[in-house]
């Protein structure tokens, strides 16, 4: 899976939990930015992601990824091994 | 297949293409209740909930959906789960709020004087305790140990259940524990003493066994059992955000949970409505024959259709009433029933028979008014996906469940939707089929007379009228719990609540039995009257449709009637509450002869003079009335 086609993929999800079709993500992008990104959606998108891309993540993984980017290098690392 | 039908709640439809732009255009909770019956996801739940929350700020009415308040205490992370019950009580006809106590404060909530729950607001308190929250210590082989262990988890457990049930005055469902998928000791540890393992299931028997000041036992560890305690436990799921079970079992969970909710308020189904021809066997009899069809053992469709009809009997022998529909002609609908050797069910345990060429849905109709029964109450399963959509969409408030191509997974999908789940058994729930079929044939009869007076004097009705005991106990909370039609005030009480009433010597308590030619048809109807000095009020009176219009209200009338008489009251006041389904009891006490004293839109008064009062001659006999 490329960059592009999971970033695509992670957009629709973060719209359709966050409800707000106006979402651009791009790789800087932190809960900061995003308005009711909170810790409880967290694990709502943490959820949505698993059960889309099929993986699973570790706690610590859950906890520390700090932005979109780092998300998605995650996401595309672990469809690969999956 | 199995898996994914708990998690996705398989027997649903579909998400529409258009879901978010129906929740989005919603302005009424009956659009977000037709909604929530599709496989809403966790987080669908939550949108629900929060559409729910802004149309109830705009001030939204909530009718005709019921509302209740739901207190949730948990020593895990409820913040999911409380967006989800919301979501999914709206499936159920039900307007839920839920108030969460604080996290892991299960002891503070129950024990302390300033709770979130004081004030008695509440309708009914959730509590979710999990292993975690328990002092279950393991001790492998050391038996007085364990036993000790066992004693002090079971008493923390009942004296939380009854505090809380003493500060809210409200019903408890207390949560069973999911046992532990992780085992030390493997197969063994069913036997060794204190385990995890042993400790859970011993505990789990003990908190069905104990009454527990009756609270309702939502049943996790047979829950977490059938979609796999593997899946169910979430380490990193409780690691990270104290979920107690994995998030994707949301849907499931907040659905068992509202189903007790359901059945509380009487909104269980009660009837199940059968298509025939690959349904209940594989074939169509009209074209295949009686030898044509396929069912029985040996083979493996056959062998299918004969779960259903195993589960359909199952459910018979429960309570839940049997009808068929189906299109056919009559007589060759009715031949396996009458000479198939390997049908399961017979003539006589199918309370209405509707084979015609009708639309299902205008027989489905007809089948709901011959039994009496709200079309709320029916579920129809139809191996066709056409007529499925189309009972669905003439009749939104029948119960339609989705099945797979394969009838092998008919009767466990019919099963997992949860229709018919009960509170509550009592001895009339294993004869209610036969009253049904009795009522059918007194329609036969009545059809014979041409007056009422004749017909009713042909039925040779005695009738029963005695003060609560602990014995109607059981059937008169169900009564209370499920009349909504026949329901002057629809007021609800407990079983405790009941028994309160029965003791406290302010109020006159009336259970209400009836027999005829024909049979037993059980207690059928429940008073309770408020014995004020001068004027007795009504606070309920409700009865079953099953015996509308056998004249059991006028005998009721005067039975209070020469009690309140005898006690010195001058007047008898009634109140009428209206609700969406009650309305068939709007001029009950116009008809017996009250007059109006106060007539709000949704809420009348009704006086009568106990002076004024003409005893009708009635056919019936009055027995041992008390």
């Amino acid at each position: 899976m490329t960059h592009d086609e999971a970033a695509a993929l992670l957009t629709t999800i973060f719209r359709d939990v966050l409800d707000d079709d106006h979402i651009v993500l791009n790789d800087e992008t932190t809960a900061n930015d995003i308005e009711g990104w909170d810790s409880l959606s967290h694990i709502r998108l943490i959820v949505a992601i698993e059960k889309k891309f099929r993986i699973r993540f570790s706690a610590s993984e859950v906890s520390s990824l700090r932005n979109v980017g780092e998300m998605l290098d995650l996401i595309i690392r672990k469809s690969a091994a999956a | 297949m199995t898996n994914s039908l708990y998690e996705e709640l398989l027997w649903l439809p579909p998400i529409p293409a258009d879901f978010s732009k129906r929740l989005e255009r919603a302005d009424t909770l009956q659009e977000l209740q037709e909604l929530a019956k599709h496989r809403v996801d966790e987080s669908q739940l939550n949108k629900l909930a929060r559409k729910l929350k802004a149309l109830l700020q705009q001030a939204t009415p909530a009718a005709p959906l019921a509302t209740m308040r739901l207190g949730v205490i948990s020593n895990a992370n409820t913040q999911l789960i409380a967006p989800a019950l919301i979501g999914t009580a709206l499936r159920y006809g039900i307007c839920l709020e839920v108030i969460e106590a604080e996290f892991n404060q299960v002891a503070q909530e129950a024990f302390s004087e300033q709770s979130a729950f004081a004030g008695g607001t509440l309708d009914v308190s959730l509590l979710c305790l999990d292993h975690r929250g328990l002092p279950l210590v393991p001790s492998p082989g050391n038996k007085a140990a364990a036993n000790a262990c066992l004693d002090s988890c079971f008493s923390y457990i009942s004296s939380v259940v009854s505090a809380i049930r003493k500060k809210t005055h409200a019903d408890v469902i207390l949560q069973n524990i999911a046992p532990q998928d992780e085992r030390i000791a493997g197969s063994f540890e069913t036997r060794l003493a204190g385990t995890m393992s042993w400790l859970i299931t011993r505990l789990n028997t003990q908190i069905a066994d104990a009454g527990l000041d009756d609270a309702l036992i939502l049943d996790i560890a047979g829950l977490a059992a059938t979609v796999g305690l593997g899946d169910w436990h979430d380490p990193t799921a409780w690691n990270v955000a104290k979920l107690p079970f994995a998030p994707i079992f949301i849907p499931i969970y907040a659905d068992y949970v509202c189903r007790i909710l359901a059945a509380k308020i009487g909104k269980n189904r009660r009837c199940l409505i059968l298509d025939l021809d690959n349904t209940l066997w594989g074939g169509v009899i009209g074209d295949d024959g009686l030898e044509g069809i396929v069912l029985g053992n040996g083979d493996p469709t056959g062998e299918a259709h004969l779960a259903i009809q195993r589960a359909a009997l199952e459910l018979r022998d429960r309570g839940i009433v049997l009808a068929v529909c189906s299109k056919n002609e009559d007589i060759s609908a009715r031949q396996p029933f009458q000479s198939h050797p390997e049908m399961l069910l017979k003539e006589d345990d199918i309370a209405v028979f509707q084979a015609n060429w009708h639309d299902k849905a205008s027989n489905i109709r007809a089948i709901a008014e011959a039994l009496s029964l709200g079309l709320d109450s029916c579920v129809f399963l139809d191996d066709n996906p056409a007529e499925r959509m189309q009972v669905r969409r003439e009749l939104p408030e029948v119960a339609v469940p989705e099945l797979p191509d394969d009838p092998a997974y008919f009767a466990k999908t019919l099963l997992a939707a949860g229709y018919f789940d009960a509170i509550k058994f009592s001895e009339e729930d294993r004869q209610r089929s036969a009253f049904y079929r009795d009522n059918a044939r007194r329609a036969e009869i009545s059809s014979q007379y041409s007056d009422l007076n004749g017909y009713l004097a042909a039925l040779n009705m005695e009738i029963t009228i005695a003060p609560f005991d602990a014995t109607g106990r059981t059937r008169i909370a169900q009564l209370i719990a499920k009349s909504n039609q026949f329901n002057l005030t629809t007021k609800r009480y407990s079983q405790n609540e009941v028994q309160e009433l029965q003791e406290n010597p302010d109020y006159l308590t009336l259970q209400i039995r009836l027999k005829d030619a024909l049979g037993d048809n059980g207690m059928i109807s429940v008073v309770i009257c408020k014995k004020n000095s001068d004027v007795w009020e009504i606070d309920t009176w409700l009865m079953s449709c099953r015996v509308l219009g056998r004249r059991v209200e006028e005998a009721v009338l005067q039975h209070l009637v020469s009690a309140a008489g005898a006690a010195g009251a001058k007047q008898i006041l009634g109140t009428f509450i209206a609700t969406p389904r009650n309305m068939i009891v709007k001029d009950h006490y116009k008809k017996l002869g009250f007059t109006a004293a106060a007539r709000g839109a949704s809420q009348q008064t009704w006086i009568l003079n106990i002076a004024d009062y003409q005893p009708a001659s009635l056919p019936m006999k009055f027995v041992n009335a008390v």
